[in-house]
């Protein structure tokens, strides 16, 4: 197995696909000749050509629109967007069109579309550039939603939205592209719906997913090594469908859940997974569920209250400590 | 005191504006020949044209009888636009447009029994019930929808275009738009893309003057909306005489020979032409935005009549042929409505048909009490 990054993973996942199938092809602002604004498309243009590694004008709905029509004429189009900031411009497309044209043509028309980019927060890009689109997209009956948090998971996960016949959102991050991991050498493919217990664990469960993931985990270690609490992880990978087995399986396993999301707390998607616990769990619950997001805010510059706005691992820790009741 | 003249010459140009709202509508010339057409043809597009008017009638009747649901725009007054456009393609162009779709599904080849059907909400719909009115689609004549956000699927159509480009084919699509669609950015958008990259893309504005209840010349910052594509180098313009179906034939079929092939070029067709009723069947044909004047003196050149008293006089059409025309179109309406009438609805069962390709796990999770 050999250990690269995040992007490289991204990378790697474009060009087996693009490879392997011919109607694969990327569009996006920056994705050819500047080799993607995060380098995930680095050298694909000398190896494709413009037909399938198109630079776009930075004109969002347009250029997304134009894929879901070349989806629905057979092509397999990834849509990259810089940021998922930016994407909003495009959310008409994504949402009233790829979203909707199976089902109300009758299941004449498939969409087989990826649209991809960064989402959440980076470092000080203030109120604009650091949102989390994951329930936006979630909400939508008609889309997938995956969001890895590790290079294999990334990899693999791709190439199965690549391979979907239906439109799936994805959504890195910018502060995981040089997050390094092991990837298998030989073909890997993640299926989508599936979560993934990233550390086991008896005592409560963690839920999270994305750049969580890592929040996580190092809370499952703090609150191991000073409270003997042992922590699962449960990296959701994919926020639609979502993997309520695995959620809940974990629950009735522990009997205690904090589930951690970087997004706004409002109708997020932390609510909708203790839902799912509360309906299909209750009675495995020890204490109420907790949640951990980010403040009730647009980011703030400043550092200081940015990284007050994000939730951190300890916060994780406190919230743990307080449905075991050791607080 | 600057400010009251500045105020009174808005005043006064809007009252221009008014009086001279027939120029603003005035197409290019367009001489085109009987004799480049033979009857059958000519018979064609003539029956179509009374197919989509007779089609259209039912469901405004059918519509007060509480047959169909929904919003419900119709499109009398515009099959000219519809009918020589579509006649101008080969059967593997493909056909975009927006939520008055009706005619266009029907005269690109969707029987009229599932497009009444759809109307109806019934299971033989073309697209099983689940879109309605503005929602046709037919995968088998390229039928791409019937799409109910203004501008939304000029994009699209720009994707089959590239779709085209990218395996090398030679088809073309044209896409129907109204006029409202000008003054957005989905119409820029893929405007620029199909004009940088050459797609083969023929684009319609059916100006019907009227973005619902809004005239055009009230919000569109041009006096010909055809202007608007001298921003984008490479794409023809034409403004072409709507309630002349010849004159709509003839520019697209021009249009279709410079989209088609390797170094096809894209064009942008303005469509002067007229709705005889509201903007939907919840909408009065006139009183708040335009007046039974204006409408009656529109209704005078009106694209039917007009093409079948001049086939008339070239000896092409007798009247014979034209009220046989006339009588099959309103038996394919009327089979078209019973047909409607005794298909079934959906069964609840349906319901999660076609949100996703593949069975979705979860679906209906969280649907308890139903």
């Amino acid at each position: 197995m050999a250990v690269i990054t995040y992007r490289e993973a991204l990378n790697r996942a474009l060009r087996e696909e693009m490879q392997r199938d011919g109607d694969v092809f990327l569009i996006g602002e920056e994705v050819g000749e500047y080799d993607g604004a995060y380098k995930v498309s680095k050298d694909l243009l000398d190896e494709f050509g413009e037909w399938r590694v198109r630079d776009m004008p930075i004109a969002e709905n347009g250029f997304a629109g134009m894929g879901i029509g070349a989806a629905m004429a057979g092509l397999r189009p990834i849509v990259e967007f810089m940021t998922w900031n930016f994407a909003l411009l495009a959310y008409d497309a994504i949402v009233n069109s790829a979203a909707k044209i199976r089902y109300m043509s009758g299941g004449q028309f498939s969409i087989p579309i990826v649209f991809r980019g960064p989402g959440g927060a980076a470092l000080q890009l203030s109120a604009q550039h650091s949102q989390v689109p994951d329930p936006w997209y979630a909400n939508i009956p008609g889309l997938k939603v995956c969001a890895p948090a590790t290079p294999a998971d990334a990899m693999g996960l791709l190439k199965s939205a690549i391979r979907d016949d239906d439109p799936v959102v994805f959504i890195e991050g910018e502060l995981l592209y040089n997050v390094k991991g092991e990837v298998p050498d030989e073909e890997h493919v993640v299926p989508i719906g599936k979560a993934d217990v990233k550390r086991e664990g008896a005592d409560v469960t963690l839920v999270c997913h994305s750049k969580m993931v890592k929040v996580c985990t190092d809370a499952a270690e703090k609150l191991a090594e000073e409270y003997e609490v042992e922590a699962e992880v449960v990296d959701l990978r994919t926020i639609r469908p979502l993997d309520v087995d695995t959620i809940v399986d974990s629950v009735k396993k522990t009997n205690r859940a904090v589930v951690v999301q970087e997004g706004w707390p409002y109708s997020g998607i932390g609510a909708q997974v203790v839902d799912d616990i509360q309906r299909e769990a209750f009675d495995f619950l020890d204490a109420p569920i907790a949640r951990v997001s980010s403040l009730d805010v647009p980011m703030h510059y400043a550092r200081p209250i940015e990284k007050h706005i994000l939730p951190s691992a300890d916060a994780v820790v406190s919230a743990a400590k307080h449905v075991c009741y050791l607080d | 005191m600057e400010r009251v003249e500045q105020e009174v010459a808005t005043e006064r140009r809007s009252q221009e504006d008014r009086r001279t709202r027939g120029d603003r509508r005035k197409p290019e010339h367009r001489e085109v020949s009987l004799e480049s057409y033979d009857r059958e043809e000519l018979h064609g597009m003539l029956s179509a044209m009374l197919l989509s008017r007779r089609f259209e009638e039912k469901c405004a009747e059918s519509y007060q009888m509480g047959r169909i649901g929904g919003f419900c725009h119709l499109y009398i007054g515009q099959e000219a636009v519809a009918v020589g456009g579509i006649h101008a393609l080969r059967e593997d162009d493909y056909v975009f447009t927006a939520y008055r779709d009706h005619a266009q599904a029907i005269v690109r080849g969707i029987e009229p029994r599932a497009v009444m059907a759809e109307l109806y909400g019934r299971v033989d719909g073309c697209s099983k019930g689940a879109g309605g009115s503005m929602h046709m689609f037919g995968r088998d004549v390229n039928f791409m929808g019937g799409h109910g956000i203004v501008g939304t699927h000029l994009p699209l159509a720009a994707g089959v275009g590239y779709a085209i480009r990218y395996r090398g084919g030679d088809q073309v699509v044209l896409c129907y738009f109204g006029d409202s669609v000008v003054n957005g950015g989905p119409f820029h958008e893929a405007f620029n893309m199909v004009a940088k990259w050459n797609l083969p893309v023929v684009y319609v504005v059916e100006n019907n003057s009227y973005g619902m209840g809004t005239d055009i010349d009230r919000v569109a910052a041009v006096d010909h909306l055809v202007t608007r594509a001298c921003a984008y180098e490479g794409m023809h313009a034409e403004r072409i005489d709507g309630q002349d179906v010849l004159a709509m034939h003839d520019a697209v079929s021009e249009a279709v020979a410079r989209a088609r092939g390797e170094n096809g070029r894209p064009t942008f067709i303005e469509a002067i032409t007229y709705r005889y009723l509201g903007h939907s069947m919840s909408d009065a044909a006139h009183g708040t935005y335009r007046t039974k004047e204006e409408v009656q003196a529109e209704r005078q050149n009106d694209p039917i009549a007009t093409f079948s008293d001049q086939l008339m006089e070239a000896d092409l059409l007798t009247r014979e042929e034209y009220d046989e025309m006339n009588q099959a179109a309103i038996d394919a309406t009327e089979d078209a409505a019973e047909f409607a009438e005794n298909s079934p609805h959906p069964d609840v069962t349906v319901t999660y048909d076609n949100v996703y390709a593949d069975e979705f796990p979860g679906l209906g999770r969280r649907d308890a009490w139903r």
